[in-house]
């Protein structure tokens, strides 16, 4: 193990190095960029054996490493925003061919207007492509969600996609330190890939068909299945990570002082760090607050969610992101959860940091008042101008 | 000059059977064919188009090769990760050819196969042209020929078909300097055999351009297509080429054409066509082979 200052994406990087892809399919996109120049560099230099192919889209980028895995080699691509949204084509492929890609995704806006800042919109934009989108918080996490992001999508058990979401620029682009495993601790950890789902010469196959009516809702259906059988590898995936390494993220959810509170912020990403500290804040206070961070938004942590909420009064649903004419996406997600259960509590949406907009320490100080004084469901945060105009 | 392959020397060997073309199918007759030639180590891939409509239906599959269907653009993109996968996991013997139509290579897959070529990746790339969307019910592609109707492109009083010509995709493959690119056509199965044995031994990017007449969409009998495909090559709206070194060069220069009229005429997609009209297509093969002949190597021994 050494430690390191690293960016999100370099950290990100050193586990992809770590996670011995066989074949990357590049192509350069604002903010993942640097992660790719670092996996050429490594190439270059001999601390990563790998095809590193330079393809001339995102689309290209995806449609590469599905072909590479169909071959049974572990792949690995990064993209961001309109990339992600380019290859969108591909997204439905990948996973409904159970190709198990990793893939990191630099959460940014998307177009139109053009801004290349940080929000959750592209992603969340996506939920429904079939591949398991994991969030995460800081550099360690990138590292760490890289390697366990193979370890999870290979599972004969899942065998589907998995994107690594890193908050552009906000977590991609700031330095942290960062502690590397060695390779052998990676090794044990992860083991070579191995899968039927591919082709060779002694078994020759034919992969990505169609299929019509009568089977076609099977397919779909064990699609489904594996993604929420995914659920208990991803905590058994955490566990082993912890047994080797000494540091575990609680699966699909990450709970901070849950234990009594009555208003609950939950959070994706980069932002929890700072709503933590508010929490420890307000808790001096006295105020009997929690924040619970989803880190899997599929496959999604509905068991997670009804335990954590059984008793508390209000919940307020922080996310970069506005499904337009309705209500965040993730806030739709928890409140079928709150249906489902019978729960009894209040729930309110803050949509904050569209675009790159700053989210401060008071706008996550009055999300906490939000929910105790009650008030609108859907709240946009820190709006500057009247909309009126 | 290494052995040819001839009716008499190919493999009885069947990689693709039990399909559902059409009678008549050109495009299934040359992914046949070039499947036979390239064997059991072929990998291919091919995207969503006919060949794959017809040879892919779960639990009926056709190909006892390793094949893959693609996503509409991303032949090349997949064959590219197909080659760099199966030797990442370390097979060796195998081929990764793409088996792409005319719109799935000229239209949408263009940028996917300019990016494999310019990186130079070990693939063969086999384009069967049955000049339009053929799978979807016959619409114009940019491989569409000037004058053909088609069902985006219908004949009326005002405009007589597809006002546009056939976009000369041999020669834009040509210009990126890949290390082979042939023309070909079933109507020479000959000549389409030995060019992917050519074409399969060499490393780098290569090429094949391969007419392969629908007879659904050319409006011809379905014990036609071979014919047409020969008629197409005589009256010299097609012809045989490869481009290699750096250097075109045509394999059959015919000394006299036979009647482009006879040509287009006997097919229904053509029919149409006023005597204004054909003599626009002949000017525009004239020019063509004007230049051909002026810039372009021949093989003499093949007059």
């Amino acid at each position: 193990m050494t430690k390191a200052f690293l960016s999100g994406n370099e950290a990100f990087a050193e586990g992809v190095r770590l996670a011995r892809p066989q074949v990357i399919s590049i192509y350069p996109i604002t903010p993942q960029t640097t992660v790719v120049e670092r996996l050429s560099e490594m190439v270059e230099n001999s601390s990563l054996k790998s095809e590193l192919i330079h393809v001339e889209s995102e689309h290209s980028a995806l449609s590469c490493a599905i072909g590479a895995s169909a071959m049974g080699a572990r792949t690995f691509t990064a993209t961001s925003s309109q990339g992600l949204l380019y290859m969108a084509e591909c997204l439905h492929y990948a996973s409904g061919g159970r190709f198990p890609i990793v893939m990191m995704n630099a959460n940014r806006s998307t177009a139109l207007p053009w801004n290349i800042y940080g929000d959750q919109r592209d992603s969340l934009s996506q939920l429904d492509c079939g591949w398991i989108q994991v969030y995460v918080e800081d550099a360690q996490e990138s590292l760490d969600m890289a390697l366990q992001g193979y370890h999870i999508a290979e599972s004969p058990l899942v065998s589907t996609p998995v994107m690594v979401n890193l908050d552009g620029f906000v977590l991609t682009h700031t330095y942290e330190t960062v502690e590397i495993p060695n390779q052998t601790d990676a090794d044990r950890f992860l083991p070579p890939f191995q899968t039927k789902n591919k082709m060779s010469l002694d078994n020759p196959k034919n992969l990505a068909f169609s299929v019509g009516p009568d089977n076609n809702m099977e397919f779909k259906y064990l699609q489904h299945k594996a993604m929420l059988d995914s659920k208990r590898i991803i905590e058994e995936t955490d566990k082993k990570f912890a047994e080797i390494f000494g540091r575990g993220y609680g699966g699909l959810t990450q709970g901070y002082r849950l234990e009594d509170a009555d208003y609950i912020l939950i959070t994706l990403g980069s932002i929890t760090g700072l709503c933590r500290e508010v929490v420890d804040e307000l808790r001096q206070n006295g105020e009997m607050v929690g924040l619970l961070k989803i880190r899997f938004l599929r496959p999604f942590p509905d068991e997670d969610l009804a335990a954590a909420l059984g008793s508390v009064k209000a919940i307020g649903v922080l996310e970069k992101d506005i499904s337009f004419g309705y209500e965040g996406t993730v806030y739709t997600n928890v409140n079928s959860v709150i249906a489902k259960n019978g729960l009894r509590l209040e729930t309110y949406n803050f949509i904050a940091g569209l675009g790159g907009r700053d989210i401060s320490r008071e706008n996550i100080r009055a999300m906490f008042r939000h929910l105790q004084t009650g008030g609108q469901h859907v709240n946009f945060i820190g709006l500057g101008v009247s909309i009126d105009e | 000059m290494s052995k040819q392959i001839t009716a008499k020397t190919i493999t009885d060997s069947e990689f693709f059977y039990g399909h559902k073309a059409c009678a008549g199918c050109g495009g299934s007759l040359a992914v046949r064919i070039a499947l036979k030639v390239l064997g059991e180590g072929a990998i291919s891939v091919l995207p969503a188009g006919c060949m794959s409509a017809v040879g892919f239906n779960y639990p009926h599959l056709c190909f006892s090769n390793n094949s893959i269907i693609s996503t509409f653009a991303g032949t090349a993109s997949m064959l590219t990760g197909v080659e760099a996968g199966a030797r990442a996991v370390g097979i060796k013997n195998f081929k990764a050819v793409g088996l792409a139509g005319d719109g799935g290579t000229a239209d949408i897959g263009i940028q996917a196969l300019s990016g494999a070529i310019d990186r130079n990746d070990d693939i063969l790339y086999i384009c069967y042209d049955n000049e339009a969307y053929m799978n979807t019910g016959i619409q114009k592609s940019g491989l569409t020929p000037f004058g053909a109707k088609t069902t985006t492109t219908p004949s009326g009083e005002n405009i007589h078909g597809n006002i546009r010509p056939k976009k000369n995709l041999f020669e834009i493959v040509a210009a990126h300097n890949i290390p082979y690119a042939a023309t070909a056509s079933i109507g020479d199965l000959k000549d389409f055999m030995n060019k992917i044995e050519k074409a399969s031994k060499i490393k780098g990017t290569t090429y094949i351009h391969v007419v392969a007449p629908c007879p659904i969409g050319w409006g011809i009998p379905v014990n036609e297509t071979i014919e047409i495909s020969r008629k197409m090559i005589d009256c010299g709206l097609w012809y045989l080429a490869e481009y290699e070194n750096g250097q075109f060069k045509l394999n059959r220069t015919p000394r006299k054409f036979s009647s482009i009229k006879d040509y287009l005429l006997s097919q229904g997609r053509f029919k149409h066509l006023e005597d204004a009209d054909i003599k626009i297509l002949a000017a525009q093969r004239d020019a063509k082979w004007t230049t051909i002949r002026k810039n372009w190597n021949t093989t003499e021994e093949e007059l």
